[in-house]
């Protein structure tokens, strides 16, 4: 132990680097998912082409024939594809950890004490840069393509608060399907449940277009509120309640499930 | 610590309905290599696991660097090392990036990381690939990185399970080598493997496990004089000279194929022996028709120690990795 014994002797107490311990695993976990990520080149330009991809496709193929209340269906749609692409790129995360979970590594950071925790944050951090990726490749499209709004930056930073929000949530939830899933190829089912969300929302029609079920559904689903909070943000439409809601559905969605996946790592490793 | 450095007591554990463990007892001498012999499926690694924390026992008591491994599970941890069979590394960073990992993993601020990682791929020959994503190393040398990785915690007791499995006859000779050097650093090494030469060469006591069962402990040599060390194979001259040899040796047959005239007898190997044995049950110099001597393989301590063949495998000649066990843990 000899360089730990000189750091500590140089003046951190051995208290402190205990209680910053979990702190100092996460960052190093993440800064590995991180990499990890950016060097999974397929995986990785999936992620940023495919949601330019769906921005094209429901601008181009769908908008034209949608009414909606904004002049051009792409200001309307936005949120939408955005919750849609991020969503798709967090699912990715259950893969991730299926993978990990399958190999020997999580034995071996697990017999050197690292918590379960820190290994699933890091795969989180990596989704929160990978859909930042992604985002801003969408949004670069979106102004291409003719997009425009009078948010500020007070409302793009809002934008990126709400997104980072929604993606730590369903990053999480990816988690916990991550863990449940005995194959990679059975975790990115996740990422179907996950793309279905955005379609029965107010994120591609009106909600009122509906049927009357499906309208109760996507009038009580998270997706719904976020995509009106994001758009409230995008174009000064007024959002009501909306940013509350989506902040509680996204708390109560990341409380469950980082208490769900914690302890599923528990016992997947027992 | 107290000079064992690992101790169990009737470790159970089954999977299911299967019982993979039944009551195994195990003592390590502090600083010593103990190995862990046996075939597929014969528990050694699910008991590797076990005292590495990473398995509850259903019933039994261990205690690992001092410390028991169920009530004491963080400061075991903090004092032991993994390397399972398949290589515990991330394919997409270098070998400098995974034991930098390791080391800021293990508690160590960033640059005293790096500098440990960098003395540690010095140490294992790796200092020129360490630059090189691991994806691109070959078998020897992710065995060695991934040695190398569970160091960086500086533990007392190393847990290697079947480090060799797989590899190359160069790349084991340069595994060998390295474990050797582990010993001789002082610290504790507990080997599983299905070699019986590798247990011979590396380890100053075996145990040998046979579904879940210890049949045999000892030092190397007290198992070879079990097994025979060595065995003479006998082809008889005809089907008569075949029964007479037979009748002849009783119980020292370790193996008959009566198909093909052929019998194994355990020797140590020495001319000396080889010439007394053929000269007492061949006395007429006639029988025999050919004879050679290898070394006893697993298969032949197995035969020796249990009356029958291996559990599961064909024992030392496998190349197959441990399926088997690795099955029971899903």
């Amino acid at each position: 132990m000899s360089e730990l014994t000189v750091t500590r002797e140089a003046g951190r107490p051995l208290e402190e680097a205990r209680r910053l311990a979990p702190l100092h695993e996460t960052f190093t976990m993440s800064r590995r998912s991180v990499r990890l990520t950016l060097r999974e080149v397929d995986g990785f330009l999936t992620s940023l082409i495919l949601p330019v991809m769906i921005m094209l496709l429901f601008v181009y193929l769908f908008g034209g024939a949608i009414e909606t209340p904004t002049e051009q269906y792409v200001d309307f749609v936005l949120p939408g594809v955005l919750l849609m692409c991020t969503g798709f790129v967090s699912a990715l995360t259950a893969t991730s950890v299926t993978r990990d979970m399958s190999e020997g590594i999580v034995d071996r950071f697990r017999s050197m004490g690292v918590s379960g925790g820190s290994v699933l944050a890091g795969h989180v951090v990596s989704s929160l840069v990978r859909c930042g990726c992604a985002s801003a490749l969408v949004l670069a499209t979106a102004f291409l393509i003719g997009f425009r709004s009078q948010a500020g930056v007070l409302a793009w930073t809002g934008i990126a608060g709400v997104l980072a929000m929604f993606v730590f949530a369903v990053s999480w939830l990816a988690a916990v399907f991550g863990l449940l899933a005995r194959t990679p190829e059975g975790a990115s089912g996740f990422s179907f449940a996950i793309m279905f969300l955005p379609y029965a929302s107010n994120g591609f029609v009106p909600v009122g277009s509906m049927p009357g079920w499906v309208q109760s559904f996507a009038a009580n689903q998270p997706v719904t509120p976020v995509v009106d909070t994001l758009r409230g943000l995008l174009h000064g439409t007024p959002a009501g309640s909306a940013a509350w809601t989506a902040a509680a559905w996204c708390a109560g969605i990341t409380v469950v499930a980082v208490v769900l996946s914690v302890v599923l790592f528990r016992r997947r490793t027992a | 610590m107290p000079d064992t450095a690992i101790e169990a007591v009737g470790v159970t554990k089954s999977y299911g309905a299967l019982r993979v463990l039944d009551g195994v007892d195990l003592a390590v001498r502090r600083g010593s290599v103990a190995a862990l012999l046996g075939p597929n499926g014969a528990g050694k690694t699910t008991m590797v696991r076990i005292l590495a924390t990473l398995s509850a026992m259903d019933a039994g008591q261990a205690t690992v660097a001092g410390y028991d491994v169920r009530r004491e599970r963080g400061k075991v941890r903090r004092r032991i090392s993994l390397t399972g069979q398949y290589a515990a590394l991330d394919d997409l960073q270098t070998g400098m990036e995974n034991l930098c990992m390791m080391a800021e993993l293990a508690g160590m601020p960033r640059r005293a990381a790096k500098s440990r990682a960098a003395g540690l791929l010095e140490r294992f020959d790796l200092s020129r690939a360490a630059g090189r994503r691991v994806r691109t190393y070959s078998g020897g040398m992710r065995r060695r990185l991934d040695i190398a990785a569970g160091l960086v915690g500086e533990p007392s007791v190393i847990f290697l399970d079947e480090p060799t499995t797989g590899l190359d006859v160069r790349s084991r000779q340069s595994m060998w080598s390295v474990i050797s050097d582990l010993a001789r650093s002082g610290v504790t090494v507990l080997l599983t493997t299905q070699y019986l030469e590798e247990a011979d060469r590396l380890a100053d006591r075996v145990t040998v496990l046979d579904g879940g069962r210890i049949v045999a402990d000892g030092t190397p040599a007290q198992l070879k004089q079990q097994a025979g060390g060595h065995r003479l194979d006998l082809t008889a001259a005809d089907r008569a000279a075949f029964g007479r040899l037979r009748a002849g040796l009783g119980a020292r047959v370790i193996a008959a194929d009566a198909e093909e005239r052929k019998l194994s007898v355990a020797t140590d190997g020495t001319a000396a022996q080889v010439r007394a044995l053929l000269d007492e049950f061949d006395p007429s110099r006639d029988a025999v028709e050919y004879f050679s001597t290898h070394g006893a393989t697993l298969d032949d301590v197995f035969i020796a120690l249990t009356g029958r063949a291996a559990a599961s495998g064909s024992g030392a000649e496998s190349q197959v990795r441990g399926d088997t066990e690795e099955a029971a843990h899903v």
